[in-house]
């Protein structure tokens, strides 16, 4: 089993880390795992992207012209990755961020409105664990234990107090996303 | 007990690895996108672990200057930076092989030439093997493909430094920098002694004991006599070099009718591609070299006589291609794909180069 994702959206958008916690998640459960941002000025306010790879198997490329699941959190990064989702794949995109209509009639197309949901938590910072649910209600790659323990292992210890917010947020975005 | 399986960056699994080689020093100035080394080294405070010395020199220059120094003195010393910085330390690299001086340099290569681009490329692979220096000097030169690798190649670059006293370079690029994989990080290794250091480096400068003549490190020699057999001796240890360092890996060549050859994260994309083309019918394989000098020559040489056509995959213009032809001499046809400036190529814009420029042309 593999699973090549792309998360893509603006700088601060907690686009990296989001990808982070999944490597990590996918650490914890026995995976191969490749990471790889997208550095330098884009992560500097302009459009920022990482690409995760979850593998049972040991990972070739880390750089793929086509992805399974692309999670799509801006305008321009939708232009960008929705031709190079698989036909059959998935795309998943923030309501708040896509203005323009998603063409692609052959792939599964989910709505998450993660941006209000984090308005209404009172809460900017758990935008992308919401996100990160409704990956996970969608393909559920890793087990949630496991997430849990990924998100643990890449906050350092003085963050752990977050860690009940967070695992809220990601339940929370199991609940909001819907098929499109 | 077994290691921890660790989730890190290329350049971050270089600090750590350093540090549990039981590195001396490390000396460096900051540049995108190697920063990591240095950043990491700085966080893990191994001067208070391990005595292991962490310094940003005021410029690149000092900082090979200062490898220099230490290596002089049997430490095992490394320094670390991208494209332009690396040019920058190549008079301190001369130096260095010309007195026979072990030590580890790192470069994650970025697209040039000047400051160019911080994006990823491989562009530097002429300097690294052909000279970047001046004079008949030769860089032990690994290329690794895998955050594994980039801690692995720590303690081996500096076992083949201090084995042929002689400079070692990693030469890797933006992508295995800034990449996290699953890395097994290796066991800590004490530092040496100084009399450990006197024994089994009688040549370091270490303070004269009364009755032994002075230990001189240098490149000069003004009797050109003199400068021939130093010359000479260099020559005889690169041909040893040559004959017992090669490293290479192959990666479904057994049946292959064409071959791609590619180093560093230009051979992670490669083995995509190769695994691309095998599901449309055609059989390819790929041989990475690990080492790009000493070149896997013979091996190369070898595939000439098996396959129809090889394609050299670079991030630069054409410059490992030029090897891989000298080792075929002609006996097949060999051809590069490339992209340039810190763009980089996916598998399928491998796999169609590799039909428009190979395969429609047997």
């Amino acid at each position: 089993m593999k699973q090549e994702i792309i998360i893509a959206g603006f700088g601060g958008q907690g686009v990296l880390s989001m990808g982070k916690i999944l490597a990590y998640s996918g650490l914890m459960e026995g995976k191969e795992v490749t990471w790889m941002p997208s550095y330098g000025p884009e992560q500097r306010g302009g459009t920022a992207n990482v690409t995760v790879i979850l593998s049972d198997n040991p990972i070739s490329s880390p750089i793929l012209n086509q992805y399974d699941v692309a999670i799509i959190l801006n305008q321009p990064s939708l232009d960008k990755f929705e031709s190079k989702v698989k036909p059959g794949g998935v795309l998943i995109y923030d309501g708040y961020g896509i203005h323009g209509e998603i063409r692609r009639k052959d792939i599964n197309v989910y709505r998450i409105d993660a941006m209000d949901a984090a308005i209404e938590m009172k809460n900017d910072k758990v935008f992308n664990m919401l996100i990160l649910g409704g990956l996970l209600k969608v393909e559920p790659m890793v087990k949630l234990e496991n997430v849990l323990l990924g998100l643990k292992k890449s906050l350092p210890e003085r963050r752990h107090k977050l860690l009940p917010m967070n695992e809220a947020a990601i339940k929370k975005g199991m609940e909001i996303i819907r098929k499109m | 007990m077994a290691e921890e399986i660790k989730l890190m960056k290329g350049n971050e699994a270089i600090a750590h690895a350093a540090i549990r080689y039981g590195t001396d020093g490390y000396f460096g100035y900051p540049i995108t996108p190697q920063s990591e080394i240095l950043e990491t080294l700085m966080a893990e405070t191994p001067w208070e672990k391990t005595g292991m010395v962490v310094l940003q020199a005021e410029s690149e220059v000092a900082a090979i200057n200062m490898i220099y120094g230490g290596a002089a003195s049997g430490k095992r010393v490394m320094t670390s930076s991208s494209s332009p910085g690396i040019s920058l330390k190549q008079e301190g690299i001369s130096y260095l092989a010309g007195a026979d001086l072990p030590c580890l340099i790192v470069n994650v290569m970025r697209g040039g030439p000047g400051l160019g681009t911080i994006q990823p490329s491989q562009a530097d692979y002429f300097q690294t093997v052909k000279g970047g220096g001046h004079g008949d000097y030769r860089l032990i030169t690994l290329a690794p493909s895998s955050v594994q690798e980039m801690a692995d190649f720590v303690s081996l670059g500096f076992d083949l430094a201090f084995t042929y006293a002689n400079p070692c370079m990693i030469l890797a690029d933006g992508i295995i920098g800034q990449m996290m994989e699953k890395v097994i990080l290796p066991p800590y290794r004490k530092r040496k002694t100084e009399a450990e250091i006197r024994e089994e480096s009688p040549w370091a400068a270490q303070g004269k004991p009364k009755g032994r003549k002075p230990n001189i490190v240098t490149s000069l020699e003004l009797d050109p006599a003199l400068m021939e057999e130093k010359n000479n001796r260099f020559q005889a240890k690169y041909r040893k070099i040559e004959e017992t360092e090669v490293r290479y890996e192959e990666f479904h060549c057994e049946d292959a009718e064409y071959l791609l050859l590619a180093f560093g994260s230009s051979a992670r994309i490669c083995q995509k591609a190769v695994e691309l083309a095998r599901l449309e019918g055609i059989r390819l394989g790929l041989l990475r070299p690990i080492t790009l000098w000493p070149f896997p020559k013979v091996i190369i040489e070898a595939y000439s006589h098996k396959v129809k056509g090889m394609l050299s995959v670079e991030l630069n213009a054409g410059q490992m291609v030029e090897d891989v032809r000298l080792a075929v001499n002609g006996k097949v046809k060999v051809e590069h794909f490339g992209r340039l400036g810190g763009i980089v190529f996916t598998p399928d814009e491998i796999l169609v180069a590799l039909k428009e420029k190979i395969i429609t042309h047997e």
